[in-house]
């Protein structure tokens, strides 16, 4: 079975050259695309989460007391969500990559970054997506009434409890419409790790184009159908999402 | 499943093959014809690569394979316009028609020769190598197995080390990103064209770096027109003008020019393709 298919792709890619499939039928290139699908959905996974986390935090801090760290999440805002991703990137791995510890290798030369290629690209990408995501949870929770606020508190809620238990999942509802526009932006923005050599899924498709130049479209092909997937999956479990957490009456 | 996966491929298939297959019927010389209509020639050269292809210090391109341009433009009576490209998306640029003409320091291979017209002679050539600091003293290409290499997207010989000596390249999208990683020391070599290196080494900017090992897979450059136009007016014309460079001496005038070592395979195509006149 597994074996006429191969098959099938080394008789296009004899009939037709430009359509060389040639992960399908060669072990070593479908094990390069086995390896980006995994650090793809790694880096997606990972800064999904994390954006998640930065959003909640820097929602949270924006109604401090304190007006140095309103102004500080305020700085972060601005200098994340004002600068391209590639930029913030580049910056990151070079420039700040100088600075953090790093381990002599057993050669005696090479310096091994406490924070490799991948993490940098997690860090910077989860930054990017967290900015906007700070102003994501804002809206929801500007859109839970003062009123039920002030009820929590006369009940003896602290802040942070009325956060966590009050505003949070009220305003939760509220931005995830645009949490997950802002999440699909996100997986598609770790193809930009490339640019510090994280062999995701665009680096391998990449490689493989440029070692196979018959393979362009069926690679290009490939990139699309395997995003298409990929974020069909997390579209579909964040409505999912959506209609678990429904509140009859409450923001639609 | 299958079955329709199958039925799409074929689909998708049949629709290219109205444009593979046509190119082969007669010369309709677009091309050629466009870029005389319009007195422009639109090269793609790389914009990294010094000397063949850099910026000046005012941004515009410039290079040994841009003075190729020129002089290719100069012949043609047209204006040159240069266009930066990539290793890893020159072929397409090409195809695409975004550029008229690439010149772009590629590596002329079996497989490339079938999506891009590579004329022949070959202009100039190159091997591989690595650039290593001083400190780790490689002598064999086999001391390089399991180490992180850096390297450029878009370059044939990754996959060559890669499986000929088990080096774990770290393909980067730019040379400038490859070497800054290289003096991070974020990796112990630098695997890229002899001919690069060399020059990086010479301009002084390396100094605790050096090329230690035996050159592999020396492989000529080709020029490349659109596919379609290889052997038609474009492609027979660039064949002309690179055996005349060749010939007259103007490769290895302007090898010189740049600041290039003098290589044995401009002399040798000299040599070999002297006028015959010339030589009583």
């Amino acid at each position: 079975m597994l074996e006429a298919f191969s098959q099938y792709f080394v008789e296009l890619a004899d009939n037709y050259p430009r359509w060389n499939f040639i992960f399908f039928y060669e072990p070593r290139q479908w094990a390069r695309i086995v390896k980006g699908l995994q650090y793809t959905l790694m880096l997606s996974f990972a800064c999904v989460i994390l954006s998640v986390i930065i959003g909640v935090v820097g929602a949270w801090l924006q109604n401090s007391p304190s007006k140095w760290v309103r102004r500080c999440v305020q700085g972060y805002i601005q200098f994340f969500r004002n600068t391209p991703p590639f930029v913030q990137l580049l910056f990151f791995y070079f420039a700040l990559g100088q600075f953090t510890p790093s381990v002599t290798g057993p050669d005696g030369w090479t310096e091994v970054p406490i924070i490799s290629n991948v993490g940098w690209a997690i860090i910077s990408l989860s930054f990017f997506a967290g900015a906007f995501n700070v102003e994501i949870f804002r809206s929801g929770i500007e859109a839970v009434p003062e009123s039920t606020q002030e009820a929590a508190s006369a009940l003896g809620f602290s802040r942070f409890q009325t956060y966590v238990e009050v505003v949070l999942p009220l305003a939760f509802r509220v931005s995830l419409p645009a949490l997950n526009n802002n999440l699909v932006n996100l997986v598609k923005t770790t193809t930009q790790a490339i640019g510090i050599a994280v062999p995701e899924l665009l680096y391998q498709c990449v490689s493989i184009w440029n070692d196979y130049p018959s393979a362009l479209y069926p690679t290009m092909l490939l990139l699309f159908v395997s995003f298409i997937v990929l974020v069909g999956i997390l579209v579909m479990g964040m409505s999912r999402w959506e209609r678990a957490t429904r509140i009859p009456g409450y923001g639609g | 499943m299958k079955r329709s996966l199958l039925a799409i491929t074929t689909a998708l298939a049949a629709s290219l093959l109205t444009t593979t297959a046509g190119y082969a019927a007669q010369c309709t010389n677009d091309t050629w014809n466009k870029v005389m209509e319009r007195g422009k020639m639109v090269v793609g050269v790389k914009a990294d690569y010094k000397p063949w292809g850099f910026r000046d210090s005012d941004g515009s391109i410039v290079g040994m394979e841009i003075d190729f341009a020129q002089a290719v433009a100069d012949a043609m009576g047209v204006e040159l316009e240069t266009v930066a490209v990539q290793s890893s998306n020159r072929m397409q640029f090409l195809e695409q028609g975004k550029i008229d003409l690439m010149i772009a320091t590629m590596s002329d291979r079996a497989d490339r020769r079938e999506i891009v017209g590579i004329v022949q002679p070959n202009y100039y050539t190159s091997g591989t190598n690595i650039m290593a600091p001083k400190a780790l003293g490689f002598k064999n290409w086999e001391d390089l197995r399991g180490k992180p290499v850096c390297g450029k997207q878009g370059a044939f010989y990754n996959q060559v080390v890669t499986e000929r000596y088990g080096v774990e390249v770290v393909a980067f999208t730019g040379n400038a990103e490859a070497k800054q990683a290289l003096r991070d020391r974020k990796c112990v070599a630098w695997v890229y064209d002899d001919s690069s290196i060399g020059s990086d080494l010479s301009s002084g900017e390396f100094e605790d770096f050096e090329m230690p090992l035996a050159s592999e897979d020396d492989n000529p450059w080709g020029l490349a027109v659109p596919l379609a136009e290889k052997d038609c007016v474009f492609g027979h014309f660039m064949s002309g003008i690179t055996f005349n460079m060749h010939q007259s001496g103007k490769l290895i005038e302007l090898e010189s020019k740049w600041g290039i070592q003098p290589t044995k395979y401009l002399a040798d195509k000299k040599a070999a393709y002297g006028d015959w006149l010339a030589a009583e």
